[in-house]
């Protein structure tokens, strides 16, 4: 793995979700990855502090076919999303373990019915290399205002 | 012109006991009454005295319209105060919690107080002089609530100079406190993270009704519950024990039967709990030692008694809900008449294995959270229902189910877990408590 394909991934991660190509989406997952919203700053313990999201495979499987339900009633009509990212910062390449670390300054817009609503943070991924492809061993998304009253956040930051 | 100030007699019409009238939702004059009257009349819930370990502490909230703020004195005791500079009605705390350190300083003109709300200082005081200040009500100070009532460290607050006392309000209904905090091997619970909000476009009522609503979840969480139930058929042979997740996810799809018989009971004041003889929480797996501390704490037989109370939602009227075997507290804060914000805590129980207190922030967030899926279900249909019911069509909400003509108000009873019951022994309580000192208030005015 290089820089670029490094880069290319974090990019490309989040063209699937704006897609909601979903199957595509959780393949990325390494079958012990996780998603991570935290809710406390500089938060450490995704266990014995609260957050937002904490979900692994199974979960996030549960997430993304409910989407589709005919009884989901809250995607009627379905939201969209969209992701602007800057330039991924590479952290680390493999030093740790063979986890490659990279951080991402991001504006999410997710929208539904005439409703538009804004977000932004920086979005960490740790991957590692698994017969020679990339898989999230843990994508955590950290919202600038994490402590704030949100209303429905649907598909995926 | 107003319609229902000061018209005691057209808010009592709004109930009918099997409906309500759709103002109770939707009308602004409502809303600002409940605000001004309602709120204060009754004992509502601020925060948790863990809160307030160190003089000092101080934590800020809202009663109806309310800012109030409560600081642990040098004396080692909680005040509660309202959030106003008596000079130009600055807020003295904008911030959730935080330690103010000897005194509060307003942060305009610098005049200061002592932790119980006492004026401290002013600055160039001299001014002041032979104005009648010492006479003023800002010479006081912070105004002091009077009515505020700890229990089992859940600080309450009646704003109302007149009313029930704390015990005559809640009564029985304590009990679902008390099996909460006696879940913790010491007795005792406390707050130590930041609760999960989760802004609401509907009026509060809605929220707090949906609490003891036992005929939506099969029906509006299919899609959230359902889903997760469906995938882990499909999924189990890969996993070797049953996820915490799934034992949280599951039980939400119990049919109509099961919440039949786990009844619901009704406290005077409207108060009351779903889940009397089982609930939603009753299957999970036992946390290691756990019960051995328990036993050891309390005897065999008396932490077989707490633990083996599974209620479901207990409402303490009128704003929150307690689910005393997860260790959750929902506060309903109303912002306006169709805008709520629900702050949901979550409590440690103080020498318990983290096991449990792992559980009550997974629960808290599948269920609580903005981003939690069972929640998008039940906002969708809040929204719903606040758009809704501007329709002309009919200007009732029907709440018929399990009526009869001459049911009781000011009762403890054990009615069907299906019943809607507990909906309009909340409005029961809702037309007293909104129409109490109603007239007298009239009466002063003219």
């Amino acid at each position: 793995m290089n820089r670029d394909d490094l880069i290319d991934f974090v990019y490309d991660e989040a063209a699937t979700i704006d897609q909601m190509r979903w199957d595509d989406w959780l393949a990325l997952f390494h079958k012990d990855g996780r998603y991570w919203m935290p809710l406390e700053w500089q938060q450490e313990d995704p266990i014995l502090q609260p957050s937002l999201m904490y979900e692994d495979r199974l979960l996030l499987t549960v997430r993304v076919e409910r989407l589709a339900g005919e009884r989901t009633f809250s995607q009627k009509p379905k939201s969209r999303c969209h992701h602007l990212m800057e330039r991924p910062r590479i952290l680390s390449m493999g030093e740790d373990g063979g986890v490659h670390k990279l951080r991402t300054s991001f504006i999410y817009t997710e929208t539904r019915g005439d409703l538009l609503e804004r977000y932004s943070g920086w979005v960490s991924h740790e991957l590692v290399e698994v017969d020679g492809t990339l898989q999230i061993k843990l994508k955590r998304i950290n919202l600038i205002n994490f402590d704030a009253p949100f209303s429905n956040i649907q598909l995926f930051i | 012109m107003d319609r229902y100030r000061g018209n005691s007699q057209a808010i009592a019409d709004l109930v009918k006991g099997h409906a309500v009238h759709r103002d109770v939702y939707v009308d602004r004059e409502i809303f600002e009454l409940e605000m001004e009257q309602l709120f204060p009349n009754c004992w509502v819930y601020i925060g948790h005295e863990s809160q307030l370990k160190n003089t000092g502490d101080f934590i800020t909230s809202k009663i109806g319209n309310q800012p109030v703020l409560a600081s642990r004195h040098r004396d080692g005791q909680v005040y509660v105060l309202h959030n106003r500079c008596p000079h130009k009605g600055v807020k003295i705390a904008s911030e959730p919690c935080g330690n103010t350190g000897k005194f509060f300083r307003c942060p305009y003109h610098a005049w200061s107080f002592k932790t119980d709300g006492s004026l401290l200082a002013i600055p160039l005081k001299k001014g002041y002089e032979g104005t009648g200040f010492d006479t003023d009500q800002a010479a006081r100070g912070l105004t002091r609530i009077e009515n505020v009532k700890i229990y089992r460290g859940l600080i309450f607050v009646r704003l109302a100079q007149e009313g029930l006392s704390f015990e005559e309000f809640f009564g029985d209904a304590l009990s679902t406190i008390d099996n909460m905090a006696d879940r913790s091997p010491e007795g005792e619970l406390e707050v130590i993270s930041q609760p999960i909000r989760y802004m609401h476009t509907c009026n509060w009522k809605m929220l707090v009704e949906n609490q003891t609503d036992t005929c939506h979840p099969m029906v509006a969480h299919e899609s959230s519950a359902g889903t997760a139930v469906n995938v882990w058929e499909r999924e189990k042979d890969n996993f070797s024990e049953t996820p915490m997740a799934v034992q949280l996810y599951a039980p939400f799809m119990s049919p109509y039967e099961f919440y039949e018989g786990a009844g619901i009971r009704v406290w005077p004041n409207g108060h009351g709990h779903t889940g009397v003889s089982g609930s939603i929480h009753q299957d999970y797996e036992d946390v290691d030692g756990y019960q051995a501390m328990m036993t050891e704490a309390y005897g065999k037989e008396r932490a077989a008694e707490i633990l083996g109370d599974i209620r479901h939602n207990t409402i303490y009227f009128p704003n929150i809900m307690v689910k005393g075997p997860v260790g959750i507290l929902r506060n309903f804060i109303p912002l306006g008449v169709d805008k709520t914000l629900v702050e949901s805590w979550v409590f440690r129980l103080k020498g318990a294995p983290d096991k449990l207190y792992e559980r009550a922030l997974m629960y808290n967030r599948f269920i609580n959270a903005p981003t939690s899926i069972v929640g998008h279900d039940d906002l969708e249909m809040y929204e719903r229902a606040q758009e809704g019911l501007h329709s002309n069509g009919n200007e009732w909400v029907n709440l018929r189910r399990l009526w009869e003509d001459d049911e009781p108000e000011e009762t403890t009873e054990v009615v069907n877990g299906t019943s809607e019951r507990q909906m309009r022994n909340q409005f029961y309580a809702w037309r007293k408590f909104m129409v109490q000192n109603m007239d007298q208030a009239v009466e002063a005015a003219e």
